[in-house]
């Protein structure tokens, strides 16, 4: 595991138990108090709170200076944060769903990306576009996706995807401290409670998990840094979001003595960790909700090849939802659950 | 049901054929060009209503041309901006700097100083007599073609040459393609090879002023073809939303490379009148007329200063010269266009207004195209000092990787350790 994985900022402090919506609400309260420049902005996050609460109260608050809602134009929301950001504000956009965030690609891509490297750093985009992504909650198509790879794909974006009450909160504020665009992605599925993959299992609460135990006021979690959830012998398992949960169910389901790196952030990644991780075990399985071919996956795959070839012992397997659009009727199927990622673990043991 | 006949039966419909229209511009190479069909409006005529109106009492503004200078070269009307003789002899030397600098970079392009440059000319009041109405630090987002705010601020020509040359004095390290500037020192904003983005930017400068309670204005420039780009929809938009402090210039100069106008909608619509939509004032221009780009700028800034918010400004002019340097337009339009444009030229129009007014005669202009043109060839030769395009790679291999991020991740490191040694093999004298 990396050096420093202590979170900055954090003392003694009090804590108390917080699903991710409150831990994400929390980190940007603090944030608008704790940084004048911050900014927070998108389809109804203002007066309402947003469609999932995260900015709840946030207006009330901090005032509509602050705290605003936007037109229904994703374009316009990046647009108007990126000059925000050149005026010297840190603006925290919302897009109200991952699935959505496409009419921004183009600012995202051509500009926020790419705003310090074309002008030498006299102009920079320090922004942090917040967004509810992955499946598992009967969204179909447009409330479901997982768009990662369309990020980590550009030079100048930082992609980060928390998957514990305690990291979105500590992570979030590193983002939006960071002088550099970040996309931060929100597995909505764990928004409420951590997921087991067992879809008709009744909803476990954050409560009773151990990361939901999030410290009051300030503390951020260094971007870059990967999270080991178990320590293991059998097989790592390179995963974020989601499928942290999910995978980590699975490998105590069937006993297997997994390494589970939870990335926590894609780009830039934590080379050294999974480098480590997979030296000492010699296996490898990543998974992804998002859609297989040219995946964040394959990145992980080829960089686990490339750097560890003469420690693998079996082929790296990747599970991943299917190369199809996310279905509504048949999202258990094709969702990559508990007997794909028992299957892949079973290979990857045999080999 | 709709009342459609049946899809499968072919014929014995006596409805009517639906026909396609495909906008076609009035003249192709080798036309004879009459442009009696542009309205041009009397100078002076045009009414100037209240900084603070409503947006909807622009509306004629936003149909009609405001135009200052009339044929008798005589400024008319309420929108002469009554500016004192020097501050118009500034504004004409501006704008024959910038066209003198375009000329010779344009040449320097030819000659293969550099590999790729963009003219301005006949849209130089556009730019320069804009500039001259805002204050220094409103922050401008302009697109490629309105480098004369940079002159009409004091940028050095060196710098804007060493970009051009992406040379070892290139600020932007040879990263960036000629022309795309950037100069945060004054307050013009990084320009984007992609079209329109800048305009939603300017507006959320222009918001993030206001929020804070500042009082700079910010301002920004796109093409009548780049309207087109939902960038612009959105833009007009959040600025009507927010009231946001910032002027929207839509440089109407007819052409979109081979494109002519018609082709970002504007056959049956001013691009001004777009603005009113939005409840947006909205002022359409005479482009060629220096000083009605300036009064028209000058009560946008002033509206928006005063939290009346944004103005759209539509500047009709006419691009006399090519897209760029990587553009022939007798492929596509009439050669006679430029020779016909009835708004004329601007730099010819402003210097015969100081000659009328006593203020200039043509021996000054003679002096002035050659003052002009010895200072650009002295800043060209000193940029080139600093090198030209063809003459190697100026910058270390390693400034290549630099400020992609704030700070060098190990993947970058690793690249960058790569292209350095790569150095070393396909060039190993240097």
């Amino acid at each position: 595991m990396v050096e420093d994985d202590s979170p900055i900022g954090l003392a003694d402090a009090p804590s108390r138990n917080m699903n991710m919506i409150e831990a994400i609400n929390d980190a940007l309260d603090i944030m608008l108090s704790h940084d004048p420049s911050v900014v927070i902005m998108g389809e109804d996050v203002g007066y309402f709170g947003g469609v999932f609460r995260a900015t709840a109260h946030l207006q009330e608050k901090h005032g509509k200076n602050r705290v605003f809602d936007t037109p229904i134009s994703e374009c316009g929301i990046i647009g108007a944060a990126i000059g925000m950001g050149a005026y010297g504000l840190r603006p925290v956009p919302e897009i109200q769903f991952a699935d959505y965030i496409y009419p921004g690609l183009d600012q995202l891509i051509s500009e926020a990306a790419r705003l310090r490297y074309r002008s030498a750093a006299e102009f920079i985009a320090p922004l942090t576009v917040r967004s509810p992504f992955g499946g598992g909650i009967f969204g179909g198509q447009t409330h479901s996706q997982s768009p990662e790879a369309l990020f980590t794909h550009v030079a100048g974006i930082k992609t980060v995807i928390p998957s514990t009450p305690y990291d979105a909160k500590g992570l979030l504020i590193a983002a939006i401290e960071d002088n550099d665009p970040v996309v931060f992605f929100e597995p909505k599925r764990i928004y409420n409670g951590p997921f087991s993959g067992y879809y008709d299992k009744p909803v476990e609460p954050w409560k009773a998990h151990p990361d939901s135990k999030v410290p009051e006021g300030y503390y951020r979690i260094p971007l870059g840094k990967a999270r080991t959830v178990r320590e293991g012998e059998a097989m790592t398992i390179l995963c974020y979001g989601t499928m942290v949960h999910v995978v980590t169910a699975v490998a105590k389901e069937k006993g297997i003595d997994a390494d589970i790196l939870d990335l926590r952030t894609l780009v830039p990644l934590d080379i050294e960790a999974i480098e480590e991780s997979v030296k000492k075990t010699g296996r490898c399985l990543i998974v992804h909700e998002a859609t297989r071919t040219s995946g964040f996956g394959a990145e992980l795959s080829a960089l686990v090849q490339e750097r560890c070839f003469h420690h693998l012992e079996a082929p790296i397997e990747r599970v991943t939802g299917f190369d199809t659009p996310y279905p509504h009727s048949l999202e258990w199927a094709y969702f990559p659950g508990p007997v794909r990622i028992g299957e892949a673990m079973d290979k990857i043991l045999e080999a | 049901m709709a009342d459609r006949p049946d899809a499968t039966t072919t014929g014995g419909s006596n409805r009517p054929a639906l026909q396609f229209h495909v906008p076609e511009p009035k003249f192709r190479p080798g036309d004879a060009v009459d442009f009696s069909h542009i309205g041009v409006s009397k100078p002076g005529e045009q009414a100037r209503p209240d900084e603070m109106c409503a947006p909807i009492d622009t509306t004629p503004l936003a149909n009609d041309l405001v135009r200052v200078l009339g044929d008798d070269n005589v400024a008319h009307g309420p929108w002469d901006p009554r500016l004192d003789a020097d501050t118009l002899r500034r504004m004409l030397e501006i704008m024959a700097l910038t066209r003198a600098f375009d000329e010779r970079m344009y040449r320097g392009q030819r000659q293969g100083k550099t590999s790729f440059y963009m003219k301005c000319t006949g849209e130089e009041a556009t730019s320069v007599s804009a500039a001259m109405a805002l204050a220094g630090d409103d922050m401008v987002f302009p697109s490629y073609r309105q480098q004369g705010i940079l002159i009409a601020r004091g940028y050095p020509l060196v710098e804007m040459i060493n970009q051009i040359y992406s040379n070892r004095g290139d600020k932007l390290k040879g990263r960036q393609l000629p022309i795309m500037y950037s100069s945060r020192a004054h307050s013009f904003f990084t320009i984007s090879g992609n079209l329109a983005t800048q305009t939603p930017q300017a507006v959320g400068w222009a918001m993030a002023s206001a929020m804070r309670g500042d009082s700079r204005i910010a301002a920004t420039w796109v093409g009548e073809g780049s309207t087109a780009e939902g960038d612009f929809h959105a833009a007009c938009l959040f600025a009507t939303v927010y009231n946001a402090p910032v002027i929207l210039n839509v440089i109407n100069n007819q052409w979109a490379i081979s494109s002519f106008s018609g082709f970002a909608g504007g056959e049956r619509a001013t691009f001004a009148a777009r603005g009113l939509g939005y409840g947006i004032a909205s002022i359409r221009v005479d482009g060629n007329d220096p000083l009605a780009v300036y009064a028209a700028t000058r009560w946008a800034a002033n509206r928006a200063r005063s939290n009346g918010g944004p103005t759209l400004i539509e500047h009709f002019t006419y691009r006399a010269e090519g897209h760029s340097t990587s553009d022939d337009p007798s492929q596509y339009r009439s050669a006679q266009e430029r020779s016909e444009w009835p708004l004329g030229d601007p730099i010819m129009r402003l210097k015969d207004h100081l000659i009328a007014l006593g203020e200039w005669d043509e021996e000054r202009q003679e002096k002035l195209d050659l003052e002009c043109a010895e200072k650009v060839k002295a800043a060209t030769k000193e940029a080139e000092k600093n090198g030209v395009l063809g003459h190697g790679m100026h910058h270390p291999f390693h400034t290549m990787f630099e400020d992609v991020f704030e700070d060098l991740p190990w993947h970058l490191e690793e690249q960058a350790a790569q292209a350095i040694r790569e150095r070393k093999i396909k060039w190993p004298q240097k």
